[in-house]
C-alpha cells in the first residue's frame, strides 16, 4: 500500500519532469556552463583548476539542487492536493520521502552521472573520480533533504525564494566540507576514507530526522 | 498543594496579560543587575587585572568576546528549549518569547564575530580565518537571521512563529559543532582554556573574576532584552485586544 502510493508518486514526478523537457535538462545546463564559465573566469592553468574542481562541481551540484526547490510543494499547495496527503490512507510522512526522491533523480542523478565528465575537463587527477563520485551519492541526498525541508518551511511565505537560499546555506555547510575534502585527499593521493564516513554518518542523520521535520512543517503550512 | 499553587501560577504564564505584568516587572530588576555585574566587570577587566605577559593589553577584549560567545550558543539552547515549549503545548508567550530570543542572539554572535576578528588582528595576523570554529560560528549568525526572516515572512504570525521554531530545532545541531570544533580539528581559534566541570583551567586566576562578572552581566542582559522584546511584540499583536486597550488607557 504504502509502496504502492510513494512509486505512483515519484512516477508521476518522473513523468511530469521528462515532458517538461527543458526544465529537467536545467542541473545539466547549469552544471556545464558553472565548468565552461570557470576556466574562462580564474584562468586555463590545469593545476588551479585541479585544486578547485571538486569545489566548483559540488557548488554546481548544490546550485541545481536549489534551481528545483521552488517548485517542490507548491503547485501541490495550490491545486490542494497537498491536503489529500495528510487525508488518505498512505502515512504523509511516506509521501514526502518520495517526493524528496523525485527531486534527487530529478536533479542529482544526471549530476552525478555527468561529473566524472566535468571533472576531467577541469584535469581532476583521474584516482579521485570514484571517490567524487562516491561523495556526490552520499552528498547529493542531503541536499535534496534538507532543500526540501526548507522549501516546507517557506511554503506559506510569499517570498519563498531569497529565504531557501538563506535556510539551506548554514545547513549544507558540513556537506560540502567533507565532500570536497573526500575529493581533495583522493586527488592528494591520501585516504578518503575518514570523510565520506562522516559523510555517511551525515547522510543516516538526514534520512532519519529531516523528513520528520519536513513532515510538520507543510502540516503547519496548510493547516 | 504547594506543587499545586506553583501549577496554577504556572499556567497562568501562558496568559498574555499576566505574563506581560510579570515581564514588566521582572525586566527592570534584571537591567539593574545588568548594570551592576557590567560596571564591576568592566572596571575590574580594565584597571585591576594585570596586563598578559604576551598579549599586553589586547586580551583585556576577552571579557566581551567569551562571553558574547557563551551567550550566543547559550542563548540559542534557550530558544530550543523554548521552541520544544511552543511547538508541544502550543502557548502562544512561549512562541512569542522563542522569537523574541532570534535578534538577541544574532546580536551577540556578531559582536562575537566581531570582537573576535579585532582580537585576531594583532594576534594572528588576520581579520578572519576560515577555521573551524569561526565558520560554525559564522553559520551560527545565518541561522539566526534564517529564523529571523522565516518568522518575519509569514503574514499569519503565529503560524510564522511555530515554523520558525521547527527550523530553530534542526539548527540545534549547529551547536555542539562550535562547542568541539576545536577539539575535533586542528583549528588556529585556541582550544577551551576555561574548564568548569573537568579538570583545571589553563587561565591565570587572576583573570578569572571580571569574565565570571561579565558572564552574569550579559546572561541578565539576555534575559532582561528577552522579556522586553517579548512584551513588545506581544503589545503589537494584541494591540486590538481588549486587554491592551484597558492597560494603554490606564497608563495613559
Amino acid at each position: 500500500m504504502i509502496v504502492r502510493s510513494m512509486s505512483a508518486l515519484i512516477e508521476r514526478d518522473l513523468r511530469l519532469a521528462i515532458r517538461h523537457g527543458g526544465e529537467s535538462l536545467m542541473p545539466l545546463i547549469f552544471l556545464f556552463s558553472v565548468i565552461i564559465l570557470i576556466p574562462l573566469g580564474v584562468g586555463p592553468g590545469p593545476n588551479l583548476l585541479a585544486a578547485i574542481a571538486p569545489g566548483m562541481i559540488w557548488v554546481a551540484a548544490l546550485l541545481a539542487s536549489l534551481l528545483a526547490l521552488e517548485n517542490l510543494f507548491r503547485p501541490d499547495l495550490d491545486d490542494g492536493t497537498l491536503e489529500q496527503w495528510w487525508i488518505g490512507d498512505c502515512p504523509a510522512g511516506a509521501l514526502v520521502v518520495a517526493r524528496l526522491f523525485s527531486h534527487w533523480l530529478i536533479t542529482a542523478v544526471p549530476v552525478i552521472v555527468f561529473a566524472p565528465l566535468a571533472a576531467q575537463m577541469l584535469y581532476l587527477p583521474a584516482e579521485a573520480l570514484g571517490v567524487l563520485v562516491l561523495s556526490l551519492l552520499l552528498g547529493t541526498p542531503i541536499l535534496s533533504l534538507v532543500g526540501g525541508l526548507a522549501a516546507a518551511l517557506t511554503l506559506g511565505t510569499n517570498r519563498g525564494s531569497v529565504l531557501l537560499s538563506i535556510l539551506v546555506f548554514p545547513l549544507i555547510v558540513p556537506v560540502l566540507i567533507f565532500a570536497t575534502g573526500a575529493v581533495s585527499a583522493a586527488a592528494d593521493g591520501l585516504s578518503a576514507r575518514a570523510h565520506l564516513g562522516l559523510l555517511g554518518a551525515l547522510l543516516i542523520l538526514a534520512i532519519t530526522l529531516v523528513p520528520l521535520a519536513t513532515s510538520a512543517a507543510l502540516r503547519l503550512n496548510i493547516e | 498543594m504547594i506543587w499545586k499553587t506553583i501549577k496554577v501560577n504556572f499556567h497562568r504564564l501562558g496568559s498574555p496579560p499576566t505574563f506581560y505584568r510579570l515581564a514588566q516587572v521582572l525586566a527592570p530588576w534584571l537591567w539593574a543587575g545588568f548594570a551592576v555585574c557590567a560596571a564591576i566587570g568592566l572596571y575590574q577587566a580594565l584597571y585591576v587585572v594585570p596586563p598578559d605577559y604576551q598579549q599586553s593589553d589586547s586580551f583585556r577584549i576577552l571579557y566581551i568576546h567569551v562571553p558574547a560567545a557563551w551567550q550566543a550558543m547559550a542563548g540559542y539552547v534557550v530558544m530550543a528549549i523554548l521552541a520544544v515549549i511552543a511547538l508541544v503545548w502550543r502557548i502562544r508567550t512561549v512562541e512569542i518569547m522563542a522569537m523574541a530570543g532570534a535578534p538577541i542572539g544574532a546580536a551577540f554572535t556578531f559582536i562575537c564575530l566581531a570582537t573576535g576578528s579585532l582580537w585576531g588582528r594583532p594576534m594572528w595576523g588576520t581579520w578572519w580565518a576560515w577555521d573551524a570554529r569561526l565558520t560554525s560560528m559564522l553559520v551560527l549568525l545565518f541561522i539566526y537571521l534564517g529564523i529571523m526572516g522565516l518568522y518575519a515572512a509569514f503574514e499569519d504570525r503565529r503560524k510564522g512563529a511555530r515554523v520558525a521554531c521547527i527550523l530553530i530545532l534542526v539548527g540545534i545541531v549547529n551547536i555542539p559543532i562550535i562547542h568541539f570544533s576545536v577539539e575535533w580539528w586542528t583549528t588556529l581559534h585556541q582550544g577551551a582554556t576555561i574548564r568548569l566541570f573537568s579538570g583545571e583551567s589553563t587561565m591565570h586566576e587572576s583573570m578569572m573574576p571580571p569574565l565570571i562578572w561579565m558572564t552574569i552581566a550579559v546572561k541578565l542582559m539576555f534575559g532582561a532584552a528577552l522579556l522586553d522584546r517579548s512584551r513588545n511584540d506581544l503589545l503589537d499583536q494584541d494591540r486590538r485586544k481588549g486587554w491592551v486597550q484597558a492597560r494603554l488607557g490606564e497608563s495613559a
